[in-house]
């Protein structure tokens, strides 16, 4: 990698003054995308802000209508944790199939979705459930937060501090992993709850997306049979040597019923 | 059955090392005023090089020196040599042209060789590197065979007409030509044997040091043979004599072929390390794995196969093209010939074969020998065609094998494609294997399986293989620039011990232990007081390395050799102090004794005489007890097994479900069963790789797609299901002392074409007869989707 000044930030407020008027500035919360692309050499940032001992963006908090995990929570403790797995299996499920252990112990909520990779597990559940991102800023829509190709409502200086999950009535996650790397080469988040029927597809597109004609089927019909023969169109998904993008949009239809059935349980 | 002796499965002493972090590789070695190396490599597949600009990278900090393709060829050091000539067609020597370390005419894959930076710090080296300013004039790249054999295509070497580096054969075409004209069915196949990456744990790594008051070199490389790096590094490349040049091979994590090379970093450190005067440590990071090891396989074969109205096999034919890439690998020629085309009768009586090989430059990376080379090409297109002739006949898949199996009776067994079987009992393995698998049981299974909604196949593979290349003569008559036995030394110590100098090379095998139960065993002193040495120039006498499956063939057997000469010499000594005849004595247990008498001396004893000579025979005796030999095998050794593998298919996802392997393999004698079958498992493990996910995928443009683990597919644990393991001993190898034959590539010789099978057995219930390597759920989806239209 080449050089950068290194800091580890205070608060919050110490992390978003340390990377505001220098040349590129990053946050570092697992790191578990930012090293290896600091290791290749395929960013050069000039200042590096840990944020690693923020001990206050760690932590699940569950009351009677949410789950609330903060930013810097390791995927690991959210697979893990009796009061998700009760809330919201689903969101403990995908957590828990995110990369391998040594990523899942450093990984972090916060850092996945700023990041946006097209196939990370975790936009899925934002949008699939209904989330809401909290900023140091202000808050945002878990449907207006991840806006393109690696690319989010996060602005210069704003650091994800929590996301706000609505307990759902059911929901599951289907994953097709890539054989290479665990990305999804099609995940499916479906939901059923305060923030009506959802269906959140990572992996096939540029971003995560929601499928309208599915989410209309199981609003009267919560049920895999609903979706199995609901297309999405394949013109806009991803194409590369492990999947089409006819056979990611083919993916998409068995994953939601494999989701919808395991909703239901 | 003592601990330790011979069948004990003992546990491996050398893991306590590897297991605890104590394990010294070449990267963990640092010499005293250490600098560091930086090669720049291509970023195009195919571009001549219109300049390199140093000045900027020689005037960066830390930055000790620079050297391009310009400095190699004014010193006029020799290319990388090829150790094996093919000789094709018409007496036709195969095309060899140039390899240099670092390259100055022009670029031929993405990752050659064209400058090295040395500077104080590896990062050092990195930033100076990014200021060469290199101008290329890009060419068209050839990346498949079809491209590259095109007329008109671009020439991956001006010297090499059609990029063709030889048009080889095997066999009488005019006589297999007539056996296809009488035969009642011809079973025809296209095939394509995917390219694959090696990806050993531990990258490559290479440290030189050249010591200016003795005239010395010294080079620490990851390698299987360091032996043959100094022979091919120093006689062919730098000219540095034997004496003047040691290497050292410590441990290395894994090779499977990859490290039997010599590669351009470790002349390049080594010529570099004496201009500027310090030692220089490289050490690849995983990019560079992706780009330089050289990879395997990578065949486009046409397969035929003529059989009789009662399903004899009568004939068969073979094309292949097999892709060297751009350079020739030090054995790349021999693999796709004779570790590939005499392999082609596999376990049956076909009594004619031909087979024509064709060996093409394309701008990829090298190919070489991957665990098995040219031995899992050679099962994989024969057992693919005989489960697809059984598929066209009607016959059964075992009854048509059954049909076809060269009987343990008729052993040994001349094949028409050059070589003779000494031993095997193939209808056994496949008995064995059969009810290891319930054969019996699967239609249950199936049926099981389709109620559930997926498809569900059973494939098997019978395997030959030949290892433990030899004699030396017929492999020089074959056109190797080496020859194949093995050096070993027995050194007993005064108070009994025993020290092992084995020119066999681990790195991951086992020896230490393997080999130490031998000695145990032939000397009858515990396992614990027998120590291994290896991977040393400077200690071992001589040795050809660990490849080909045949360190214990061959190694071991040269052990036993020197082993013989200790007891021979004890015999002697114990004669003289037990005041016998030298006949009289018998050795067995470590125990000298007078035959049909209770007098017996310990080795231990004779070997503490043998250094403290004060009784004894000094006229007629040297002193001590240290003997070394050299073994050169009279055949090649011939495993050979039934693999069984059993798949379910989810037609939704196209994802296949391995659900179980079973493996009977005939080794010969086994020294240690629990690590025989961890080399099982492991070889199993990279053929279902193979079968299943491995790929390795070039663009059009010769850049490399898979060039890390994100897009290359390695098999994890959750990609196979618990082994069945078992070892059929009743066919000893009938020329080597031990009888053994070897097991290191076994697993990955039968487990491809046993995964294909059985994916092919589960999607012909929906009329689909072919599926190409990797069967990725992807490409099984498209070919159900395909069934369907």
């Amino acid at each position: 990698m080449y050089d950068f000044n290194y800091k580890r930030a205070k608060s919050v407020d110490d992390a978003v003054a340390s990377v505001s008027g220098v040349e590129e500035g990053k946050f570092v919360a697992g790191g578990m995308t930012l090293i290896p692309t600091l290791k290749q050499r395929l960013a050069k940032p000039s200042d590096l802000v840990d944020l690693g001992d923020l001990k206050d963006l760690v932590g699940i908090k569950v009351d009677g209508s949410s789950v609330t995990i903060g930013a810097m929570t390791p995927h690991a403790v959210v697979a893990a944790s009796p009061e998700v797995k009760k809330a919201i299996p689903a969101l403990a499920k995908l957590a828990g199939l995110i990369g391998d252990p040594m990523v899942r112990n450093r990984g972090t909520i916060g850092g996945s979705i700023s990041n946006n990779d097209p196939a990370a597990d975790y936009p899925s559940s934002v949008v699939g459930l209904g989330a809401t991102v909290h900023t140091n800023k202000r808050t945002i829509a878990g449907d207006d937060f991840f806006t393109g190709l690696f690319e989010t409502a996060l602005e210069e200086g704003e650091l994800v501090t929590k996301v706000v999950f609505p307990i759902p009535e059911k929901s599951g996650y289907m994953k097709f992993p890539n054989p290479a790397s665990r990305y999804a080469v099609v995940g499916v988040f479906v939901s059923k709850g305060p923030q009506g029927v959802r269906v959140a597809v990572t992996g096939a597109g540029s971003h995560v997306f929601r499928v309208p004609e599915m989410e209309k089927a199981l609003s009267s019909s919560f049920a895999p049979a609903a979706v199995e023969n609901i297309k999405v169109s394949d013109a806009d998904l991803n194409s590369d040597i492990h999947a089409s993008a006819e056979y990611r949009a083919h993916l998409v239809t068995v994953m939601a019923k494999r989701a919808v059935a395991e909703a239901n349980g | 059955m003592p601990d330790g002796s011979i069948g004990a499965p003992i546990k491996r002493r050398e893991d306590r090392r590897f297991l605890t972090g104590n394990g010294r590789y070449v990267d963990d070695i640092n010499r005293p005023n250490q600098t560091y190396a930086w090669i720049v490599r291509s970023s195009l597949a195919h571009a001549k090089i219109k300049r390199i600009d140093t000045s900027k990278a020689e005037k960066a900090p830390g930055v000790v020196r620079v050297l391009t393709g310009a400095d190699w060829a004014a010193d006029g050091v020799g290319g990388l040599p090829c150790g094996w000539q093919v000789i094709g067609k018409n007496q036709t020597p195969m095309h060899e042209p140039p390899h240099p370390a670092l390259v100055a005419d022009k670029v031929r894959h993405v990752g050659d060789n064209l400058a090295v930076v040395i500077a104080e710090t590896r990062t050092q080296a990195r930033d100076a590197a990014e200021l060469i300013d290199i101008q290329f004039e890009e060419l068209p790249a050839v990346v498949t065979m079809a491209d590259a054999t095109k007329k008109g295509a671009a020439l991956v070497h001006d010297s090499v007409p059609d990029n063709i580096c030889y048009d080889w054969e095997l066999g009488d075409p005019a006589a297999c030509d007539a056996q296809f004209k009488g035969a009642a069915h011809v079973t025809t196949l296209k095939l394509v044997n995917n390219r694959l990456v090696a990806n050993p744990i531990e990258p490559r790594s290479a440290i030189a040091e050249y010591d200016a008051s003795g005239d010395h070199y010294t080079l620490y490389t990851t390698s299987q043979n360091p032996h043959v790096i100094r022979l091919l590094m120093g006689a062919f490349v730098l000219s540095i004599p034997e004496h003047k040049l040691r290497v050292v091979a410590p441990d290395v994590g894994g090779g499977f072929g990859s490290k039997i090379y010599h590669y351009a970093e470790e002349a390049i450190v080594t010529w570099a390390s004496k201009k500027v005067g310090r030692p220089i440590k490289w050490t690849a990071d995983r990019s560079d794995s992706f780009m330089t090891d050289a990879q395997g396989r990578d065949h486009l074969t046409t397969a035929e196969l003529a059989l009789d109205k009662d399903g004899h096999f009568l004939a068969l034919r073979v094309k292949t093209d097999a892709n060297m890439g751009g350079y020739l690998s030090t054995f790349a020629p021999a693999i796709p010939t004779y570790l590939y085309a005499t392999l082609l009768a596999g376990l049956y009586k076909t009594p004619v074969i031909y087979c024509n090989v064709r060996a093409i430059f394309t701008n990829t990376v090298p190919v070489d020998a991957y665990r098995g080379a040219g031995r899992p090409e050679a099962c994989y297109l024969l057992e693919r065609l005989v489960e697809q002739a059984a598929r066209e006949t009607g016959i059964e898949k075992t009854e048509i094998r059954r049909r076809n199996f060269i009987a343990k009776a008729e052993m040994p067994y001349q094949t028409p494609v050059a070589l003779q079987y000494d031993s095997g009992d193939f209808i056994r393995n496949l008995e064995d294997g059969l009810k290891s698998a319930d054969y019996a049981g699967f239609a249950k299974r199936r049926t099981a399986s389709e109620k559930n909604g997926k498809l569900r196949g059973i494939g098997l593979a019978t395997y030959i293989e030949a290892c433990g290349i030899a004699p030396s003569a017929v492999a020089g008559a074959l056109g190797a620039r080496a020859g194949l036995y093995e050096a070993a030394e027995v050194r007993m110590h005064p108070t009994g011990s025993v020290t092992v100098f084995t020119g066999s090379h681990q790195h991951g095998q086992g020896h230490e232990t393997t080999f130490a139960q031998l000695v145990a065993d032939g000397l009858g002193v515990p396992v614990e007081n027998v120590e291994v040495v290896h991977g040393d120039t400077d200690r071992i006498p001589f040795g050809m390395g660990t490849y080909g499956s045949r360190s214990l063939a061959v190694g071991g057997s040269a052990i036993v050799k020197a082993m013989d000469k200790i007891i021979a010499k004890g015999k002697k000594i114990a004669a003289h102090l037990l005041e016998a005849a030298v006949d009289d004595i018998e050795f067995a247990n470590g125990t000298f004794k007078v035959s049909g008498t209770d007098k017996e001396i310990g080795i231990g004893q004779v070997a503490l005489t043998a250094y403290v000579p004060h009784n004894y025979p000094i006229e007629e005796l040297e002193p001590g007890l240290d003997e070394s030999a050299f073994y050169d095998p009279k055949n090649f050794t011939f495993p050979n097994g039934c693999h069984i593998a059993e798949v379910e298919i989810d037609c939704d996802t196209g994802e296949v479900t391995l659900c179980s392997f079973n493996a009977v393999d005939d080794f010969g004698k086994i020294i240690n069963p629990m690590i025989v079958e961890g080399q099982v498992h492991g070889g199993l493990v990279q053929g279902i790789g193979q079968a299943l996910m491995e790929d390795c995928v070039y663009g059009e443009d010769g850049q490399l797609i898979t060039g890390s683990f994100n897009d290359y597919s390695m098999p994890r644990a959750d990609t196979v299901p618990s082994f069945t393991v078992a070892a059929n001993e009743g066919a000893p190898c009938t020329h080597n002392p031990l009888g053994v034959k070897g097991c290191g590539e076994a697993g990955t010789i039968g487990a491809g074409a046993a995964v294909i099978n059985a994916v092919i057995d589960a999607l012909a219930t929906r009329g689909i007869t072919d599926i190409a390597m990797p069967a990725t759920s992807h490409r099984v989806w498209q070919a159900l989707q395909q069934s369907k239209a």
